[in-house]
């Protein structure tokens, strides 16, 4: 079965570096929270909009990653984007997967 | 060890606010991200996968018990409570936030450390011999010219944007602990024929992607023309180097493509010319005055009589414990290598404990070797008992110092943005697997060091076993190498083949390990081995279970 | 665009020509292409003369000439290409430079206190440059540990001097 090219835009927060999703309206912490375009041309519309956040020096280097639909719901397909949305694998009592009850 | 005077406590004091202008200019937006990385960058300060990194240097790895105090603070009140001692002897913060880093920098400028030049294209933090002062084959304390280069190199106006990052080592002993063969320039002190000391310079070495093994400069520079000397060797190759390839901006590139000795003419030009100008010589009143400040301590005259203990004791002296040069004293290593731990993290409780134990038994100074350990100097062999249960209470007295447990690990994919794969999960499932203490000293010496990516600040060219974590398609693979070494015997490591998957590494280097136990002859280290035998026999043995499912499957 | 030296703004007395541009009257400031091409007649002329070096245009290629310009330009295309510090440093310690060496191109405020100790004098800035910001980058760090073509005092002669 193909993959479907699911695709969720992330940054980095300019003042503390944490990991923000965007989530139609303004950035989110976690994952769970972001939204999920499913055709590129939204996806590439949010990415070139989501300019004015680094702009406003808000947000630090957006872009786009690809993410499927698992048994547990979301989940990214590179293990960097795991890795991001959660913390580090070696350290699970810091980072998101520490701090936020439901990723 | 070497205190700041009024004119270094103003430099950083003056850099700190320089940098607090320059974050404070980045979140008004009045510098790009473009812009301000580089400067950041030559402050230590990365934006890693989950917040900023910053990196601390630890000048030639030599920390005193106050310093260690401040670090613990730091990673209590600005990180998560602990900090990742690395390979060229800093220590990081993971968990930083932009807006905190003028706070923590004028912290660590009320106990004389910085974060200058600790990454960004410009000379790096200056690292030495671990042993130095204490290791009874060296020619003399190879720290002096180490903050001799430290202050030369810092903000140094000609050279803070060069093509790319340069790495400066320098040692004094036969028995290479620094790794000097793979910088990009390396001082050994030497002596010559009639015995006078002088420097050695190396130049060319390093890893990533083109690893390389420094070549020979110049057999003998006097030791007062060794900044001329050096400026010289920078001067080229700010001038001369690439700039249309970031791959190839290395001065290792340099070197290969005009060759040593047109490389040694160019230098030996800019160095007549540098030192007939005179300003850069190195007077020896200049050497003495710093090298008084890095003075052993006064050391009791004793005997040595090294205590007798309990089997865990003793198995610690057998791996942690080294000669020291004066008699009745000992070197300890204190690995941060215990079994599924991260190698070369420390908590703040370990650090403050560690801090307690130097104030406890009068030591002033504490080393961080390139092997992601910290090592105790100067230590009273009597003392040895009460310090090895100190360390136990502390988790820091693992008896594994050089054996395959003590593997070297970049952060990897778990923090660095660098990274295509985890190097730590890695790491710590080789460490279990070996964790057996009497089979670990079975293996002996074995150097096993693991880079999540081509970058190679997990040394795994110069691992006796190298890992290379690689990214196929999403997926993490590793490759091994074979053959690496980083002390005097230098060696690049020859890459076996197709990498293993992650569960399946683990399988790969045993099998390697028990190839070599069965090969070894008597005395033979794995290396002179696989010296021996070569890579036929390893590489067969490594994927036979791969080749076993093919053919059965 | 604005020019700057150590005692603020002042006019650049210089007409950049391109390398076809016909030449006018007046100081210039030529490629060093079109300076090899025209050496002749652009020194028979009696009027100042300035070269710009790209940066990887070491000025060694200006040979026994580099005596006859009155303004030598380095070029940074990019500011993390760092070759031109060691350009500055060369046309002042080697050759004794004594005109005017300028900064073009992109480089930040950040660079500036380096360049002058290399040996630039002169920066050609966005029109919004602010002069406190050149203030500021020559007074944030007051004491330097290397010698260097502006032959300021270094901390080890400070020390020395205590």
């Amino acid at each position: 079965m193909p993959l479907s090219a699911l695709k969720i835009l992330t940054a980095n927060h300019l003042r503390t570096g944490d990991v923000l999703y965007w989530q139609g309206t303004r950035w989110v912490e976690t994952l769970a929270q972001a939204n999920v375009f499913a055709d590129d041309a939204a996806a590439e519309t949010a990415l070139a909009k989501s300019q004015k956040s680094v702009t406003a020096n808000q947000v630090v280097t957006p872009y786009l990653f690809e993410v499927r639909q698992g048994k547990d719901g979301l989940q990214p397909i590179k293990e960097r984007e795991i890795i991001r949305s959660l913390g580090p694998s070696v350290r699970t009592d810091t980072g998101k997967q520490a701090e936020h009850v439901q990723i | 060890m070497y205190r700041y005077d009024e004119f270094d406590s103003r430099f950083v004091a003056e850099r700190v606010e320089q940098f607090r202008h320059q974050i404070a200019r980045r979140l008004s937006g009045a510098l790009t991200e473009d812009q301000f990385k580089p400067l950041r960058l030559m402050n230590g300060l990365y934006l890693q996968l989950h917040a900023y990194m910053l990196r601390v240097a630890i000048p030639y790895g030599t920390l005193a018990g106050r310093q260690l105090r401040k670090l613990a603070h730091i990673a209590r009140k600005y990180d998560k409570g602990f900090g990742h001692f690395t390979t060229r002897t800093n220590i990081q913060f993971n968990w930083i936030k932009l807006v905190d880093v003028p706070d923590i920098l004028a912290e660590l400028a009320e106990v004389e450390m910085h974060c200058i030049q600790t990454s960004g294209n410009c000379i790096r933090n200056v690292t030495a011999d671990h042993f130095a002062g204490a290791a009874d084959d060296e020619i003399e304390d190879p720290r002096p010219l180490a903050e001799i280069i430290r202050q030369w190199s810092s903000l140094h106006p000609e050279f803070v944007f060069l093509a790319r990052k340069f790495k400066i080592a320098v040692g004094a002993s036969p028995h290479d602990r620094a790794a000097l063969q793979y910088h990009d320039l390396a001082v050994e002190i030497v002596r010559d024929a009639d015995g006078r000391v002088g420097y050695k310079v190396l130049a060319g070495g390093g890893m990533g992607r083109t690893p390389t093994i420094a070549q020979v400069m110049r057999e003998f520079v006097e030791r007062e023309d060794i900044l001329s000397y050096l400026e010289a060797v920078l001067r080229v190759y700010n001038q001369d180097s690439r700039r249309d390839n970031l791959h190839k901006q290395r001065i290792k590139i340099l070197v290969n493509a005009i060759g040593i000795e047109e490389m040694r003419a160019r230098v030996a030009r800019e160095f007549d010319e540098i030192k007939r100008a005179g300003s850069l010589q190195l007077p020896p009143e200049e050497l003495a005055r710093i090298a008084a400040y890095f003075a052993p301590p006064a050391f009791e005259t004793l005997a040595d009589d090294m205590p007798v203990g309990e089997i865990d004791f003793e198995n610690w002296k057998k791996s942690n414990i080294h000669r020291h040069r004066t008699p009745g004293n000992a070197i300890a290593t204190i690995s941060l290598k215990a079994i599924g731990q991260i190698p070369g993290d420390a908590s703040a409780d370990q650090m403050e404990g560690l801090a307690d134990l130097m104030d406890a038994f009068d030591l002033e100074e504490i080393r961080v070797s390139h092997e992601q350990n910290l090592v105790l100097p100067h230590v009273r062999q009597k003392d040895l008992p009460a310090i090895f249960a100190r360390l136990k209470a502390l988790d820091l007295a693992t008896p594994n110092a050089g054996l395959i447990s003590d593997i070297i690990a970049c952060p990897g994919l778990d923090y660095c943005d660098l990274a295509n794969a985890r190097s730590i999960p890695v790491a710590q499932a080789i460490a279990r697997r070996f964790a057996d203490l009497e089979r670990q000293h079975d293996i002996g010496e074995l150097k096993l060091k693991i880079s999540g990516c081509i970058n190679a600040c997990g040394h795994h060219h110069a691992g006796h076993i190298g890992i290379l974590g690689v990214d196929k398609k999403g997926v993490e693979y590793y490759q091994l190498l074979l053959g690496g070494s980083g002390a005097e015997d230098a060696a690049i490591g020859q890459i076996m083949g197709p990498g293993f998957g992650a569960h399946e590494i683990a399988d790969a280097v045993e099998r390697v390990v028990n190839l070599y136990l069965k090969e070894r002859t008597a005395g033979e280290r794995f290396l002179d081995t696989y010296r021996r035998v070569g890579m036929e026999p390893f590489k067969y043995i490594a994927y036979q279970e791969q080749m076993n499912a093919a053919y059965n499957g | 665009m604005p020019l700057i030296t150590v005692d603020g703004f002042r006019d650049d007395a210089f007409a950049r020509l391109a390398d076809d541009a016909p030449l006018p009257n007046g100081p210039v400031l030529v490629s060093l292409s079109r300076f090899r091409a025209e050496r002749h007649a652009l020194t028979a002329r009696n009027a100042a003369l300035g070269v710009m070096l790209k940066s990887e245009e070491s000025p060694e290629r200006l040979g026994d000439d580099v005596h006859r310009f009155s303004l030598i330009a380095l070029e940074f295309p990019k500011f993390r290409d760092g070759r031109a510090f060691s350009w500055a440093r060369m046309l002042r310690t080697r050759f004794q430079f004594r005109g005017e060496i300028r900064a073009v191109g992109d480089f930040l405020v950040d660079q500036i206190a380096y360049q002058r100790r290399v040996g630039f004098d002169a920066w050609e800035v966005a029109e919004d440059f602010a002069l406190e910001d050149l203030h500021r980058a020559f007074s944030e760090i007051r004491n330097v540990y290397q010698p260097s073509a502006d032959r300021r005092m270094t901390i080890r002669q400070l020390r020395a001097a205590l």
